[in-house]
């Protein structure tokens, strides 16, 4: 498969996933939240200061349907941190110099230097 | 599993945030050297396909639920310090635009799911890689044992935290019993979900697979002939 097709295809499934999947997630609270719940730490909760954005919650402000309003939501995050995440990385990658080409992976991979 | 305002005090949070800008900027370095022309679009996409897979929450019983949080997938797909940058990108955006997760709590959040996260998941993937026959097959099996492992690791790192500067006085082994015990199940989804990912990019593509990477240079090259009138079709 080409790089392009495949990235392609990743960028629909993702989209597929955050536009209309995401409709049919639990809204039970998660593993966190729950045990704040039953442990009694979720009332020191505070107010998000980012309450009031176009797209708190995971709803589009201004759209009255519920299920475009978060399917909406989630095609928004999804481009954004696409454009994001995706500009940081061809940023700060190596560039390809003319001295030396290797196109085949490199030996110089940080593995477990972490 | 996003943390926000209001759990841990001012101290921990800064001290998190502290922690977070450090390894922001580690792997702004790091990533230099995972990162060139063809996987640099492989971490744009894993990032927002992280940010997709974690608004499906699961079930996992009792009015709970779970979602992925994709630090081990994400170390492997593109790299630990790669990872980390996916994540951290997630994570702003989640808080910022979203109101998921909070905003003085970021750091606390980029310490546990990215850091702690994506940091275990490659540690234990690393280490489960050397112990297996190298073979790109297991690859995926191997990304769905630490990301088994990623989410209990993080869970026990927020307790850690929440010990030192939780708001609220809540006993220590209940809360450690209890957070390990629902992130315990949630993190078999994470098992899976990891698993099944990793294994679709490594069936069409496991030169992009950074975690691949040490198996398939241990593959030996085979000399293929190839017919004069199907040269064409290779490129």
């Amino acid at each position: 498969m080409r790089t392009r097709t495949l990235l392609l295809v990743g960028l629909l499934v993702a989209l597929v996933l955050a536009g209309v999947v995401s409709l049919y997630a639990s809204s039970e609270p998660d593993g966190l939240n729950r045990v704040a719940g039953d442990q009694g730490f979720s009332r020191t909760e505070t107010d998000h200061r980012a309450a009031d954005g176009p797209f708190a919650g995971y709803t589009t402000r201004g759209v009255d349907d519920g299920r475009l309003s978060g399917g909406l939501a989630g095609i928004v995050g999804t481009v954004v941190v696409l454009a994001l995440a995706g500009g940081l990385a061809w940023g700060v990658r190596r560039r390809a110099s003319g001295e030396s080409r290797d196109d085949s992976s490199d030996e110089r991979t940080p593995a477990g230097k972490a | 599993m996003h943390v926000p305002d209001g759990f841990l005090d001012a101290g921990t949070s800064v001290a998190t945030g502290a922690v977070a800008v450090v390894g922001v900027g580690l792997a702004l370095r790091g990533a230099r050297r995972e990162l060139d022309d063809r996987t640099a679009p492989m971490a744009g996409l894993t990032a927002a396909f992280v940010f997709a897979a974690q608004m499906l929450n699961f079930p996992v019983g009792a009015g709970t639920s779970g979602h992925l949080l994709g630090g081990a997938l994400a170390a492997v797909l593109v790299g630990p310090w790669t990872g980390l940058l996916c994540l951290s990108v997630v994570l702003l955006v989640q808080s910022l635009l979203f109101a998921d997760g909070g905003v003085t709590a970021l750091g606390t959040n980029i310490t546990l799911m990215g850091i702690v996260g994506v940091g275990v998941g490659w540690l234990v993937f690393s280490l489960v890689q050397r112990l297996l026959p190298k073979r790109v097959g297991l690859v995926p099996v191997t990304a769905a044992v630490a990301a088994l492992v990623t989410v209990p690791t993080a869970a026990l790192a927020f307790v850690g935290l929440y010990a030192v500067g939780g708001q609220a006085p809540v006993p220590l082994g209940a809360l450690t019993a209890t957070m390990l015990g629902w992130h315990a199940v949630i993190g078999i989804g994470e098992a899976v979900i990891t698993g099944l990912v990793v294994a679709s990019v490594v069936a069409v593509r496991p030169d992009l697979v950074h975690g691949a990477r040490r198996v398939m240079a241990a593959r030996p090259l085979e000399v293929r002939t190839v017919p004069a009138q199907s040269r064409e079709v290779s490129s």
